[in-house]
C-alpha cells in the first residue's frame, strides 16, 4: 500500500505544486536541461540538413529503402503506447496505486507520440508534400490511396495524439487550479490560472470530469491496440519476406506494451530519485510495473518463436531464408543482441530482490529500450536487404546523419520531459487526495 | 523503327551552296558564347527569329535524310508538311574497331539526342552496341576540347592554318620529307585517298596507322595463311557447329555477328538443328558466357589446342605438346562435331591469338570446306592493311632519330596508349611541329604544339566501310559545337585546298567514283539510306598455303609463371570512352563493375596468394609497375591475370581522370595481348570498388529458367514454362485493357548480356548517373539492368544473363502501398510513375519484388550543365530528388506512336511502338506489343511453351514475360548442363 | 458584512468531504435548491446530496463517434467510386480497405464529443466567477471543502440562511459578494 497515509489534502498540494512553484531551479535540471538542449539542436540541425539536401545523407539504398528512419518511427511509437495505456487501464480497473504514474506516463505518450509522428515525414523523399496524405481532393484532383498502410498510420497517429492530448489535460485542469491558487506571482497565477480555464471544483464539474475520464479511458484502450496493430500493418500488409505475416498487428501491440512499460520505468526509477517521490511511488508501484514488463517480455518471447514456426510452417523458400537469414547473415550481431536484451534480460525479473531494487530495475529497462530498437532495426532491414531476387540483394550501413536523428531525437525527449517535470505536477494531486480519502475510507 | 522513308520534298539544285554560314541549333545558343570560336552568332531578337525559321525549315525539308547545311541555306518557307516539334531522323555512321555500324539519330530541333541503328546498314540491321548508343553524349560532353591550342595556350584556327602554310612551304621544297601523318585504322575511302594525295605531292612523306585495340596478328595470320592480306566475312547464320578460340565475336563493338549468329539458333524456328558453340577462353567473355560448351584455357594453351583440332580433322599439323589441357575428351568430340558439320562449322580466333593460330583456324575452316558457306574472304576494309605495331616501331624511331620534323596525329591518343616500351611521349619532344586533332584536349594534345578540336562524327562529313564492305555516309545532324575540324578538312590544308570543306571532299569524292550523270541520284539515295548500295567488297578467292602447318609450335606455355592478358576494357573500350559517363557507370558485363578497372583473377589463384576483392596489388611485368585493385572472376583462367585497358586517364576529362589503374603501364610492343612472367604482390591496402551486384547465385530460386534442347523436345511442359500450369486464382475481378494492351516478352535464349539496352533506356529516358560512390551505396538508376548470375563450379561456371526491367504487373504490389497514388495503372495496362505526384516514401520499391524501381536520393539530374540540357529527350520529364522513377515500356513513345495512329485514323499495328531497349538489342531478345491483338509477336511469343513469368508464384501477373534459356550441348558431353538444369528447380 | 449589500451569496467552510456532505444533505433536506458544494477532489454521493443527477456524456461519445466514423467511410468510399476511380494494382473498390481510418475517426469523433460536451455542459472556460471573491476560497482547490446557497434560492434570507449553515458545524461562513 503507498504510504500517501502520513500526508493530509494540504501536505500533497504543499508538497506537489512546490516542485512547479518554488523559484530555484536544482542542479541536476540545470545541467540535464543543458545537454538535453544540446542534442535537441542537433536533432533539429540534422533535420535542416535533410530537408536542404535530400534523404541520401543516410545510408539507404535500393532495397533497403527503409532503416533508422522507419525503425525510429516504430520505436517511439511504442514508447508513446504505454502512458495512455496505463493510466486508461488504470482508470478502468479502478487500480488507486496507478494515480501517482499515470500523469507522467500521460506526458511520456504525448511526447513520445509528437517525436514519433515527425519520422513518417522525415523520412519522405520531399517532405514538404506530406500533406497530400490529408483526406482531400489535393493536388491534380487526386486523394489518398486509403489502401495504403501509410494511409492508414496518418488517421491512427492523428487520432491517438489528439486522444492522448486531450486525456491528459482533462486530468490536468484540478491541478493547474491548484497551482493558480497557490502560485506565488501574478505572472504565474494568470498562466496557471488560463491553463485551469476557471475550474473551481463544483460538484457537478468533478462528475462529468469523472465519467469523462471513464470514457476516454474506455475509447484509449481499443484506439491504443489499433494504432499499434496498424504500425505491424504497415509490414504485414507488404510482401516483403519476413514482413508479410498476420502476427505483425499482435506482435507489434504487445512489443509496443513491452518498450512503453520499460521506458516508463526508466523515467519512474528517475523522477522517484530526483524529487523524493519515495512516498507517492513506492516499491510497489516498481514491483508491479516489473511484473508487466515480465509478462509482456514473454509474450514477445512468444511471438520470437510463433514468427520461427510460421516461417518453417509456411514452406514459403524466402520467408524461410530471410528467418534463418537473421539468424545466420551478416545482421545475425543484431539479432542475437537483441534476444539478449528482450528475452534473456527481462528474466532477471522473476527474483522479488531485482524488482525491488530501483537501480537494477533502471539498467533493466535501459537494455530493454535498446533491445527493442534493435528489434525494429532488426524486422525492416533484415528482411529488405534480401528480398526475392539474389541480384537485387544489398547491404545497408548507417551514415552520421542516421545517428544524429536518432541520438537527437532521445535529446528532444528528454528536453520535453524536463520541461514538463518543471513546470506541470508530475502526479495528480487531485487523485491523490482521493487516494488518502479511500484510505481514511478504509481504515 | 524511325520513320526513314518520310516524305521527300523535290531536291532543289539552288540550295545548295557552298560556304553558307552553319547553323547552330537554338538550344546551345546561349552556351556557345562563352566559346572561343569567332563564328559565334550573338543573338538579338532579329537573328533569334530568322535561326527559328531556321530550324523550321530544316526540319521540315529535313524529312528526307539529308545534310542540315543544305537544308539550312535558304532561310525562306518552312514546308507546309512540318510539324514544329516533331523530331526527325538522320541517317549516318559510326565507326569503332575499324568496321562501321550504320546509325538513325534523332533530331529534335536539330539536337541529336538518341540514335538508332540504321535497319538497312548491314553492320546494324537496325541494332546498336553501347558504343554507338553512348555516343551522342560524347558529343554534348563539355569537357571536349573547345578551342584551337598553341603551346597550351588559346589560339585560332587562322594562325594555325598560317603556322601550317609556312612548314608546308619548307616541305614542298624537301619533298616533304620528315612529314608524318599519324592516324588509326583508316575505312573512309575518302580519307584514304586524301592521304595517298598527300603521299603523292609529299614523296618523303609517311602514313603510320596505330591504334591500341589492333587487328595485327589477324593481318599476320592471313599473310602466314594465304601469303596475302584479306579479310574474313564469317556467315554465322549459316554455321551450325562453332569453336571460338579465345574470340569474343558476340560482343560490341559491332552487332551484325551477334545478329546473325543468335538468330540463326533461335528454338522458336522450327530449327532442327539450332547449332551448338564451343568457346576456348582464357577470361570469360559475352560470347563463353553464350557457348554450350566453355572452357577457360591458358593463352599459351590455345594453339595447342587449335594445333590439336587441326590434328583431329585430319591435318598434317607438326606434333606439338598434346592438348590434355581440355576436361574429359572434350576436344576430341569438339573436333569430331566440326567433322559431322563440315561445311557447316566455323573456327574463329581472337585477335589476340599470335598469327599462327589464325592460320590454322583458316586451315581448319578450308579444309572442313566452310570457305565460301560460313566464311569468305575479301580485300581488307581497311585502307592500309599493314600491322600498325611495326608502322609504329617506324615512327617512333624516326622520331628518336630526329628525322620528324612534322607531325600530324590525326584522331587517337598514342602518348596515352603507345606501347610503354614506344616511349611515344618522350620521343614527341624531338618533333620540330607537332600538331593533334582531337576530340579532347587529352595526354597527346598536352604534349603536342597544336592541339586542334575534332569534330565529333555527329558534327562532321566522312564516310566509312561496315564489315563486309559496304560504304556509309557519315552526314553530320548539327554544325560543330566548338568550331571542330575534321580530319578531312585538315589533310585538305595539308594538300594546299584552303576552299574546301569536309562535305566538299567527301561529295566530290564520290562524283569521281560514279558516272556523272547520275551521281546525284545515288549520292541521294546514299544519304537517304544510309550506305550506297551494293558498294561492299567482292568475295577474293583464297588458296590457303600449308608450309606453316608443319612449322613447329611457336607459343610453348611456361605453367610455372603467371600470365598477364590485356583486354579492351567492355565499357569504355582502349580508353577513348574514358569522360563518358553513361559507359563508365555502365556495369561491366561480367564483373558487374563500374567507374573502375581491376586486376581479374581466378579463385583458384586468389586462394593461391590469399587474395579477396577490392584488394590492392602491385602488378610488376618487365620492370614497370602498376598497383591494382584485385576482382575474382570465376572462370578465368587459373595462374592468369587479366587488366582491361582504357583507366587510368590523367587527362580524359572531368569524368575520366583518375578512375582505375593504367594498364598501357605494363604494355610491351612485343606483348600486346599477352606477356609471361608478371609478379603480383599484395600491398595490403584496399581499394573500393564499385559493383552494381553483389550476389551471383540463384539461391535455387530460378529468376533464370534453363534446360537443354533434348530436354525441351521430350517434354516441352516439364520445361521451366507456365503454359500448362493453371492460372492462380484471384480475389478480384480481373481488369480488362480494353483498347491496347501493352506487354514485353524478353527471350533469354537470345540474350547476350551486351546490356545496350541498359544504355539506350538510359539515352531515352534522361536517366542520370549517380557516380562511383553513391553507385557503392546501391543506388544506381538503370530502369533495366542486366543481372548475372553463376551455377557449377567457380572454376568452369555457366554465366547467364537476365535483363529486368518494370514488370508492370496487372496486379502491382507497388500501387497498392503507395500512399499518394503516384503510381497507378492506365487504361492500356501500365504501370505508371506520376513523378509530381510522388512524395518519396519507398514503400513502393519495398513492396517491388523485383527491385526494379529507382528513387533519386538526391539530385542525381544535372540541371546546370547547358550542354547536357540539349542532349535530353524532351518528351522525357527529368526527375528531381525525392521521387521514385522506374521503366515506363517508353510510354512517350508508345503516346507518339497512338497519336501518329489517330492522325491516320487507323489501329496501332504491331511493331508500331518499339520501346528503346527493344530497339537497341542485337539479337531482338525483346519483344513488345499489344496481348489485345492475336497476331502480334508479343502474343506469339508467351504461347511458346518457354514463357514463363519471374517470380510468378507471387501472383503479381506481369506484362513482362520470360522465354526460358536453351543449350544445345553435345550429347557427348553433355554431363553438365542437364543435371544443373534440374537441380535448379 | 451589509445584509442589505446584493450578494452572491452565503459561503460555509468545511473541514472534511464528510462534513461537507451531511451539510450539503442536511441543505438539501432544508429545501435548499439552488446549492452549489466545492472540493479539492471529488466526493462522492456530493451530487446526489445536492439533489441533483447529471448523464448524457455517454450518449454525446456515441453520436460523435456515428458521426466521426459514418463521414470517414463515406468519404473514402465516394472518393474511391465516384469522384476519381482508378485502377490501383488491379484490385476494385472494396470495403476492408477502408476500414481502420474509419474506426480510427470513430474513436477520435467519440473522444472530441466527451471532451468538449464536459467543457460546454460545465459552462467552461469561465475565467471569473463571484464564489472566486471570497479570500479563504482558494483552499478549495487543496483542501477547503465549501457549500454555497445562492442569494436567488427562494428560501434564502441572510439571517436565517447564515444561522442554518452555522448549526452544520462549518469552519467558517462567509457573504460571497456578486
Amino acid at each position: 500500500m503507498s504510504s500517501v497515509g502520513v500526508h493530509s489534502y494540504g501536505s500533497i498540494s504543499q508538497k506537489i505544486s512546490g516542485i512547479v512553484l518554488t523559484a530555484g531551479t536544482a542542479r541536476w535540471w540545470v545541467i540535464s536541461f543543458a545537454a538535453c538542449s544540446l542534442l535537441t539542436l542537433v536533432f533539429f540541425g540534422a533535420i535542416g540538413y535533410l530537408f536542404y539536401t535530400g534523404v541520401g545523407i543516410w545510408g539507404l539504398n535500393v532495397p533497403v529503402v527503409w532503416a533508422f528512419d522507419i525503425t525510429n518511427y516504430v520505436w517511439w511509437i511504442a514508447i508513446a503506447m504505454s502512458g495512455t495505456f496505463i493510466s486508461a487501464v488504470l482508470h478502468l480497473t479502478r487500480q488507486p496505486w496507478g494515480a501517482s504514474i499515470s500523469r507522467f506516463a500521460e506526458a511520456m505518450t504525448v511526447f513520445a507520440l509528437a517525436i514519433a509522428g515527425m519520422f513518417p515525414i522525415l523520412h519522405l523523399g520531399r517532405p514538404w508534400f506530406f500533406y497530400w496524405l490529408t483526406p482531400y481532393p489535393n493536388v491534380m484532383a487526386l486523394w489518398p490511396q486509403w489502401r495504403s498502410p501509410l494511409v492508414w498510420d496518418f488517421f491512427a497517429i492523428l487520432a491517438y495524439l489528439l486522444l492522448s492530448l486531450l486525456f491528459w489535460y482533462l486530468g490536468l485542469i484540478p491541478d493547474f487550479a491548484t497551482l493558480r491558487d497557490r502560485a506565488p506571482g501574478r505572472g504565474t497565477q494568470i498562466t496557471y490560472g488560463l491553463l485551469a480555464l476557471g475550474w473551481r471544483g463544483e460538484a457537478r464539474h468533478w462528475q462529468r470530469r469523472q465519467s469523462a475520464q471513464l470514457l476516454l479511458a474506455g475509447l484509449a484502450v481499443p484506439l491504443v491496440v489499433s494504432v499499434h496493430s496498424v504500425v505491424g500493418l504497415d509490414f504485414a500488409a507488404g510482401n516483403t519476406p519476413g514482413w508479410h505475416s498476420t502476427i505483425f498487428p499482435p506482435f507489434f501491440v504487445a512489443g509496443a506494451m513491452f518498450s512503453g512499460f520499460a521506458m516508463a520505468m526508466t523515467i519512474v526509477v528517475l523522477l522517484r530519485r530526483a524529487f523524493q517521490l519515495g512516498d507517492y511511488i513506492t516499491a510497489r508501484h516498481l514491483d508491479n510495473l516489473a511484473k508487466l514488463i515480465l509478462a509482456m517480455g514473454l509474450v514477445l518471447a512468444y511471438s520470437y518463436v510463433m514468427e520461427l514456426f510460421m516461417a518453417w510452417y509456411s514452406a514459403d523458400r524466402y520467408e524461410i531464408y530471410t528467418a534463418l537469414n537473421r539468424m545466420r547473415g551478416p545482421y545475425a550481431p543484431v539479432y542475437w543482441s537483441l534476444i539478449f536484451c528482450v528475452v534473456v534480460v527481462p528474466q532477471a525479473l522473476w527474483s522479488r530482490r531485482v524488482r525491488h531494487s530501483p537501480w537494477t530495475l533502471f539498467g533493466i529497462s535501459i537494455l530493454i529500450n535498446v533491445g527493442m530498437w534493435l528489434e525494429r532495426f532488426m524486422l525492416i532491414v533484415t528482411s529488405e536487404h534480401r528480398d526475392f531476387l539474389p541480384s537485387a540483394w544489398g547491404m545497408f550501413y548507417p551514415t552520421i546523419w542516421d545517428w544524429a536523428i536518432l541520438i537527437g531525437s532521445i535529446g528532444f525527449f528528454g528536453w520535453l520531459l524536463l520541461l514538463f517535470v518543471r513546470f506541470v505536477p508530475v502526479i495528480s494531486m487531485a487523485e491523490m487526495r482521493e487516494l488518502i480519502d479511500h484510505q481514511r475510507g478504509a481504515s | 523503327m524511325p520513320p526513314t522513308d518520310a516524305r521527300e520534298p523535290p531536291f532543289e539544285q539552288d540550295t545548295l551552296s557552298e560556304s553558307a554560314p552553319l547553323w547552330r541549333s537554338l538550344d546551345e545558343l546561349p552556351a556557345r558564347t562563352a566559346s572561343a570560336s569567332p563564328d559565334c552568332p550573338t543573338l538579338d531578337r532579329r537573328q533569334f527569329l530568322r535561326l527559328t525559321a531556321a530550324s523550321l525549315s530544316l526540319a521540315g525539308a529535313g524529312a528526307c535524310s539529308r545534310a542540315p547545311q543544305q537544308m539550312i541555306v535558304p532561310y525562306v518557307h518552312a514546308p507546309p508538311q512540318l510539324v514544329a516539334g516533331d523530331p526527325l531522323y538522320f541517317a549516318t555512321a559510326t565507326n569503332l574497331g575499324g568496321a562501321a555500324q550504320g546509325l538513325l539519330v534523332k533530331s529534335n530541333y536539330g539536337r541529336p539526342t538518341k540514335i538508332e541503328g540504321n535497319p538497312s546498314h548491314p553492320g546494324s540491321l537496325g541494332a546498336t552496341d553501347i558504343f554507338a548508343q553512348a555516343a551522342v553524349l560524347d558529343l554534348w560532353d563539355p569537357d571536349r576540347a573547345q578551342a584551337v591550342l598553341h603551346q597550351g595556350q588559346v589560339s585560332t584556327w587562322d594562325s594555325f592554318v598560317e603556322a601550317l602554310s609556312a612548314r608546308i612551304a619548307k616541305l614542298s621544297v624537301n619533298a616533304g620529307s620528315g612529314l608524318r601523318v599519324l592516324t588509326e585504322s583508316v575505312t573512309s575511302p575518302t580519307l584514304a585517298g586524301q592521304l595517298h594525295a598527300l603521299l603523292e605531292r609529299f614523296p618523303g612523306a609517311r602514313w603510320h596507322q596505330y591504334q591500341p585495340i589492333n587487328r595485327d596478328h589477324a593481318i599476320e595470320g592471313s599473310r602466314l595463311a594465304f601469303g596475302e592480306v584479306l579479310e574474313a566475312r564469317y556467315h554465322y547464320d549459316q554455321a551450325r557447329v562453332v569453336l571460338s578460340l579465345d574470340s569474343d565475336f558476340l560482343a560490341a563493338p559491332g552487332v551484325r555477328y551477334a545478329r546473325d549468329f543468335v538468330g540463326a539458333r533461335r528454338a522458336d524456328d522450327a530449327q532442327p538443328d539450332p547449332g551448338r558453340l564451343y568457346v576456348i577462353e582464357c577470361t570469360p567473355t559475352l560470347t563463353g558466357s553464350f557457348a554450350d560448351h566453355r572452357y577457360a584455357a591458358r593463352f599459351g594453351q590455345i594453339e595447342t589446342i587449335a594445333r590439336a583440332v587441326a590434328r583431329a580433322i585430319g591435318l598434317p599439323v607438326a606434333d606439338g605438346p598434346d592438348a590434355a589441357v581440355l576436361p574429359g575428351d572434350a576436344l576430341a568430340a569438339c573436333a569430331r562435331d566440326l567433322k559431322l558439320h563440315a561445311g557447316h562449322a566455323l573456327v574463329v580466333v581472337g585477335d589476340a591469338q599470335p598469327p599462327v593460330v589464325h592460320a590454322l583456324a583458316h586451315a581448319i575452316n578450308e579444309a572442313l570446306g566452310n570457305v565460301g558457306r560460313t566464311v569468305n574472304y575479301t580485300a581488307p576494309i581497311s585502307a592500309l592493311a599493314e600491322p600498325q605495331g611495326e608502322s609504329l616501331r617506324q615512327l617512333t624511331e624516326d622520331m628518336a632519330a630526329g628525322q620528324v620534323d612534322t607531325l600530324i596525329v590525326l584522331g587517337g591518343n598514342p602518348v596515352y596508349n603507345a606501347p610503354a616500351d614506344r616511349l611515344f611521349g618522350q620521343r614527341l619532344a624531338k618533333v620540330g611541329l607537332s600538331v593533334h586533332l582531337s576530340l579532347y584536349d587529352d595526354e597527346t594534345s598536352a604534349l603536342c604544339h597544336w592541339q586542334i578540336p575534332e569534330a565529333h562524327f555527329l558534327e562532321g562529313w566522312s564516310d566509312t566501310r561496315a564489315f563486309d564492305g559496304t560504304v556509309a555516309i557519315q552526314q553530320p545532324l548539327i554544325a560543330p559545337l566548338y568550331g571542330g575540324k575534321s580530319a578531312h578538312e585538315l589533310l585538305a590544308l595539308l594538300l594546299g585546298q584552303t576552299a574546301s570543306n569536309d562535305y566538299q571532299t567527301v561529295r566530290d569524292f564520290w562524283s569521281k567514283t560514279r558516272p556523272q550523270a547520275d551521281a546525284e541520284v545515288i549520292w541521294q539515295q546514299a544519304l537517304h539510306r544510309g550506305a550506297f548500295e551494293g558498294s561492299q567488297l567482292p568475295v577474293r578467292p583464297a588458296s590457303i598455303r600449308s608450309d606453316f602447318l608443319r612449322a613447329p609450335a611457336t607459343s610453348i606455355p611456361d605453367n610455372t609463371e603467371l600470365d598477364l592478358i590485356f583486354a579492351p576494357d567492355p565499357t569504355i573500350w582502349d580508353g577513348r570512352f574514358a569522360n563518358n559517363a553513361w559507359l563508365q557507370e555502365l556495369p561491366k558485363p561480367l564483373t558487374k563493375l563500374t567507374w573502375d578497372n581491376a586486376a581479374l583473377v581466378s579463385p583458384k589463384l586468389a586462394q593461391q596468394l590469399g587474395l579477396v576483392n577490392e584488394d590492392q596489388v602491385e602488378l610488376r611485368y618487365r620492370g614497370a609497375v602498376v598497383l591494382a585493385p584485385v576482382w575474382i572472376v570465376p572462370g578465368q583462367a587459373e595462374a592468369t591475370v587479366t587488366v582491361t585497358l582504357g583507366y587510368g586517364r590523367s587527362r580524359a576529362g572531368r569524368i575520366g581522370n583518375g578512375a582505375g589503374f593504367d594498364a598501357y603501364v605494363l604494355r610491351r610492343s612485343d606483348a600486346l595481348w599477352h606477356g609471361q612472367g608478371l609478379q603480383v604482390r599484395k600491398t595490403g591496402a584496399k581499394v573500393p570498388l564499385a559493383t552494381t551486384q553483389h550476389h551471383f547465385s540463384m539461391e535455387g530460386r530460378r529468376p533464370i529458367r534453363v534446360t537443354t534442347l533434348d530436354q525441351f523436345h521430350r517434354d516441352p511442359a516439364l520445361v521451366a514454362g507456365d503454359l500448362h500450369r493453371p492460372p492462380r486464382p484471384n480475389m478480384y475481378e480481373p481488369v480488362r485493357d480494353e483498347g491496347y494492351a501493352w506487354a514485353m516478352s524478353i527471350n533469354l535464349d537470345a540474350c547476350i548480356g551486351c546490356s545496350a539496352c541498359t544504355i539506350a533506356c538510359q539515352a531515352e529516358n534522361n536517366i542520370p548517373i549517380v557516380g562511383k560512390s553513391e553507385v557503392r551505396r546501391g543506388r544506381e538508376m538503370h530502369w533495366i539492368r542486366v543481372d548475372r548470375y553463376y551455377e557449377g563450379a567457380a572454376e568452369q561456371p555457366r554465366t547467364y544473363f537476365q535483363p529486368v526491367p518494370c514488370m508492370h504487373c496487372e496486379d502491382a504490389p507497388c500501387e497498392v502501398v503507395c500512399p499518394v497514388e503516384a503510381t497507378v495503372h492506365d487504361s492500356e495496362g501500365l504501370n505508371l510513375q506520376v513523378y509530381n505526384r510522388c512524395i518519396g516514401t519507398r514503400f513502393c520499391s519495398n513492396n517491388c519484388p523485383y527491385k526494379v524501381r529507382r528513387f533519386n536520393f538526391l539530385q542525381y539530374a544535372d540541371e546546370d550543365t547547358e550542354s547536357l540540357k540539349a542532349q535530353r529527350n524532351p518528351e522525357v520529364t527529368v526527375r528531381m530528388r525525392g521521387v521514385m522513377e522506374k521503366c515506363s515500356y517508353c510510354v512517350q513513345r508508345i503516346t507518339n506512336a497512338r497519336i501518329e495512329a489517330q492522325k491516320g485514323n487507323r489501329h496501332l499495328a504491331d511493331g508500331d511502338v518499339v520501346t528503346a531497349c527493344q530497339a537497341a538489342c542485337p539479337t531482338e531478345a525483346i519483344v513488345f506489343g499489344d496481348l489485345n491483338d492475336p497476331r502480334s509477336q508479343v502474343n506469339r511469343a508467351k504461347a511458346s511453351p518457354l514463357n514463363y513469368a519471374l517470380l510468378g508464384e507471387l501472383n503479381t501477373r506481369p506484362r513482362t514475360t520470360y522465354l526460358a534459356k536453351l543449350t544445345n550441348p553435345n550429347p557427348e558431353l553433355s554431363q553438365i548442363r542437364v543435371g544443373d538444369a534440374k537441380a535448379d528447380g | 458584512m451589509n445584509p442589505e449589500h446584493a450578494a452572491h451569496g452565503l459561503l460555509a467552510e468545511f473541514p472534511s468531504p464528510a462534513a461537507l456532505l451531511q451539510a450539503a444533505r442536511a441543505a438539501h433536506e432544508a429545501g435548499f435548491r439552488r446549492l452549489e458544494a466545492y472540493s479539492p477532489m471529488p466526493v462522492e454521493g456530493l451530487v446526489e446530496a445536492l439533489g441533483s443527477t447529471d448523464g448524457g456524456l455517454p450518449r454525446l461519445a456515441l453520436i460523435g463517434g456515428i458521426v466521426g466514423g459514418v463521414l470517414t467511410f463515406a468519404l473514402q468510399w465516394v472518393s474511391v467510386t465516384i469522384d476519381y476511380p482508378l485502377n490501383v494494382g488491379g484490385r476494385t473498390p472494396a470495403w476492408p480497405g477502408l476500414i481502420p481510418a474509419t474506426f480510427e475517426m470513430t474513436v477520435l469523433g467519440a473522444a472530441l464529443a466527451v471532451f468538449f460536451g464536459v467543457l460546454l455542459r460545465s459552462g467552461l472556460p469561465r475565467l471569473y466567477h463571484p464564489v472566486f471573491n471570497d479570500d479563504g476560497f482558494a483552499a478549495a482547490s487543496s483542501d477547503g471543502f465549501f457549500l454555497c446557497i445562492d442569494a436567488a434560492d427562494p428560501l434564502y434570507d441572510p439571517r436565517q440562511t447564515r444561522s442554518f449553515l452555522e448549526n452544520l458545524q462549518p469552519v467558517r461562513v462567509a457573504v460571497v459578494d456578486a
